[in-house]
């Protein structure tokens, strides 16, 4: 007979085969077994976060930055209602989590017990699927079966509840079987015609605009690579989500910046002219789309991507191709190649007018702002920050907010996996607990996350996470002393009533940095900014460093919502103000 | 349209509503009626009726019939969300009249009153296969197999004759013919 094990031993069993290195998490009652195990287990290494949702965002930024699946373990209760903001986070923006939690002894469920929640009822809505696992002969079958839910198709978080009982009961353990049919939730199931559909309307389109999103960057650094071959191969122009940035070199001319609320003139303005967009690894947002009645008039529309839900959910498409985009790529480069009457040439013929128009566009310069010699600007931080990391391999989380924005703009991404952020669900306090977990994946590369000092404050904590394992990561904190996209909003749709958004009695981020063990910097005019990021680079070991900027800053351009893409409001380089009337007010 | 699409987009011109039936094949496990019955209230789709019963018992498969309704699109949305619920094997969808569909439902009714009474209302039910599950002298039960307007015709008609208790199922659904949906 063979061994037995308890369930315990088989949660990192199934650990160890998934090639599990780290996990994230904070010991409590209903996990105390799990945790009395980890000794035995030398190849998983245990990063003891601050609080659950931290555990859950470094997990994020883990998983983003490796390409694997983050690993969460939280106790019952408390535990696992704090990781719900983390699990519903990365169910917004697809990211690969797997969180196992601790539950009160079976016998004990639906009785109120101490620190009991209905944790499966909880976290149905925000992850791919979830197990509570009442028998220990289903523990080490769901298990595996969780890693493959969380990490084919599109990625999202799952949870797997385990009772305190089910811990310490005994079974035999059986390594998991090589791929199993996967219940038709794998989507590859674009055909031949569907590719020589795209390539024909490719070969027509007059004013041809792609359009990427993190999906590109989920399919892998191989489906980046396909991109950059097919965007050169057929010369079109090129724009992207915010999720995704990086899968397309941000200084190459090709691109013509990021599009949607806060995008560029030439990325929103393509849209809106344009009269072929191909969607790849994108989902229409409303962040991107603005008024959808609105949203590219004139165009025909494909769309590329895993997951067939996504399609015509909010526009309606031409043309759907239901696939991994790096294989719908791979087969579209093959058939351009294959044609050797020269699409690639007699295309870039075809727009080279849309170019001149884009090039007209560009000219608006609606990243903009007038720099200042006595305040620090934002944009010129981020930009300072940008020219002084750019030649090392530079991994970049962010907040939430304005200074998430003057991240996406003004930072450049040449690679795939060097940007975190919360975009879907917008999560304040993100990009700390996030880098921590990107650090963790890349113990020498620089990462640093742009920071608000509003953000930052909600998953402070974290930094004791980063001085207890030696992380040596930086929070450049753009600190304006105010909610700034708030403020932003207040002040452009309700008359400059600054309703609670500015935080008095701030800390001196310099002594909390201290306080942490680590180090703190300020920098408070132009002329020294440079010297301190240096500075900051430079130090081998976290660092926080006080950024202060002009409060009053606002980031353009802006396109307000119930608007098209054809009317932004630019900077205060532009002088057309316009401003957001009535209709569009409400909305918001 | 149902309300819920998105946070912030205008809620266009509202589109024609059709009447769907969702027939899906469900893993018959802990919390699966729950996460159907999740993804229509999270992303504010309507339920009009609901059924749901193990069909398969050595595979542990359980059929649910949902009658819904809502625009094209919406309806297109929610095929392709519960085609992802991990435990859902299978789903098809059927316009209300669609002829190569049999939609039923079943009502079980009681009816308190005299004699005479009781006989008036056994008549008026008689096109939809009344069966007579309890009788005493001053009640009976009848079981009535019909469609859902059918049913509600019925209550209304037999509420002046002593109706004083409805119960109903939900509607279940069948393809005629010897094909089987795959």
């Amino acid at each position: 007979m063979s061994k037995l094990y308890s369930g315990a031993e088989i949660v990192f069993k199934c650990l160890e085969d998934q090639d599990v290195e780290y996990i994230f998490g904070y010991p409590g009652g209903a996990v105390l077994p799990i945790y009395d195990e980890l000794k035995n287990h030398s190849s998983i290494k245990h990063i003891l976060v601050r609080h659950e949702q931290g555990a859950g965002h470094a997990a994020e930024g883990y998983a983003r930055s490796s390409g694997k699946a983050g690993v969460v373990l939280v106790t019952s209760g408390p535990g696992a209602t704090n990781v719900v903001t983390a699990l519903t986070d990365a169910y917004m923006d697809s990211v690969p989590l797997v969180c196992i939690s601790g539950q009160v002894p079976t016998h004990l469920i639906g009785t109120d017990a101490f620190q009991e929640c209905d944790t499966t009822g909880i976290t149905r809505p925000c992850t791919k699927h979830n197990w509570l696992v009442k028998d220990i002969k289903d523990l080490s079958r769901v298990i595996h079966e969780a890693f493959k839910v969380a990490t084919t198709g599109r990625p999202g978080p799952v949870l797997v509840d385990i009772p305190k009982d089910i811990q310490f009961a005994k079974v035999n353990y059986s390594k998991p079987k090589k791929e199993k049919k996967t219940n038709g939730k794998l989507h590859n199931k674009f055909s031949q015609n569907e590719i020589d559909e795209l390539l024909s309307l490719i070969s027509k389109a007059k004013k041809p605009v792609i359009y990427t999103g993190g999906g590109v960057i989920n399919s892998g650094p191989k489906a980046s690579d396909s991109l950059r071959e097919f965007v050169r191969l057929i010369g079109f122009p090129i724009t992207s989500t915010l999720q995704g940035l990086g899968a397309f070199p941000g200084d190459d001319n090709q691109f013509i910046g990021m599009l949607g609320m806060h995008g560029t003139y030439e990325a929103n303005n393509a849209m809106h002219d344009c009269d072929l967009l191909i969607n790849i690894g994108a989902r229409f947002d409303d962040r991107i789309t603005g008024k959808i009645d609105e949203f590219s008039p004139n165009s025909k529309k494909v769309h590329i991507d895993i997951d067939p839900s996504s399609i015509n959910k909010i526009i309606k498409v031409d043309l759907a191709i239901v696939g991994d985009v790096n294989e719908v790529l791979q087969s579209a480069i093959k058939n351009i190649n294959k044609k050797k009457n020269g699409l690639k040439t007699s295309n870039k013929q075809n727009i080279s007018k849309w170019w001149e128009q884009i090039q007209k566009w560009r000219t608006k310069d609606s990243l903009g702002f007038i720099n200042s010699e006595k305040t620090i600007k934002p944009q010129h931080a981020v930009k300072r920050l940008y020219e002084l990391t750019k030649n090392q391999d530079t991994f970049i989380t962010t907040e939430v907010g304005q200074h998430q924005m003057w991240a996406a703009q003004h930072y450049k991404f040449n690679k795939p996996n060097r940007w975190m952020t919360s975009g879907g669900l917008g999560t304040m306090g993100y990009g700390l607990p996030a880098a921590v977990g990107v650090q963790i994946a890349h113990p020498d590369k620089l990462v640093i996350d742009i920071a608000g000092e509003a953000s930052v404050l909600m998953t402070m904590q974290e930094m004791s996470t980063a001085v207890q394992y030696n992380l040596p990561i930086k929070i450049f904190v753009l600190n304006n002393q105010y909610m700034g996209m708030v403020r932003q909003w207040q002040e452009l749709l309700h008359e400059k009533n600054y309703s609670e958004s500015y935080s008095e009695a701030l800390p001196d981020f310099v002594k909390l940095a201290e306080a942490y063990g680590c180090k703190g910097i300020k920098a408070q005019n132009p002329n020294e900014l440079d010297e301190k990021i240096k500075e900051m680079v430079d130090h081998n070991g976290p660092v926080i460093f006080d950024c202060q900027v002009d409060p009053n800053e606002n980031c353009f351009p802006m396109i307000p919502s119930g608007k098209p893409h054809n009317q932004m409001i630019l900077g205060p380089n532009d002088k057309e103000d316009n401003k957001i009337t009535g209709k569009g007010k409400a909305l918001v | 349209m149902v309300k819920s699409k998105s946070a912030y987009s205008i809620p266009t011109k509202l589109g024609k509503l059709d009447t769907h039936i969702f027939v899906v094949w469900v893993d018959n496990e802990a919390g699966v009626l729950a996460r159907v019955v999740g993804l229509f209230s999270g992303r504010g789709y309507n339920i009009e009726s609901l059924a749901v019963a193990e069909v398969d018992q050595t595979k542990n498969i359980s059929r649910i019939t949902i009658v819904t309704t809502g625009t094209p699109q919406v309806i297109d949305q929610i095929k392709l969300q519960l085609k992802k619920l991990v435990p859902v094997h299978k789903v098809a969808d059927f316009k209300r009249e669609d002829k190569k569909v049999i939609f039923k439902e079943m009502a079980l009714l009681k009816v308190v009153g005299n004699k005479k009474k009781i006989e008036k209302c056994l008549k008026v039910c008689k096109s939809f296969n009344p069966v007579i599950l309890d009788k005493t002298k001053l009640s009976v039960v009848i079981q009535i197999t019909a469609l859902r307007r059918e049913i509600d015709k019925m209550s209304k008609k037999l509420k002046p004759l002593g109706l004083t208790s409805t119960s109903r199922t939900g509607a279940i659904a069948m393809t005629r013919g010897a094909e089987v949906f795959k």
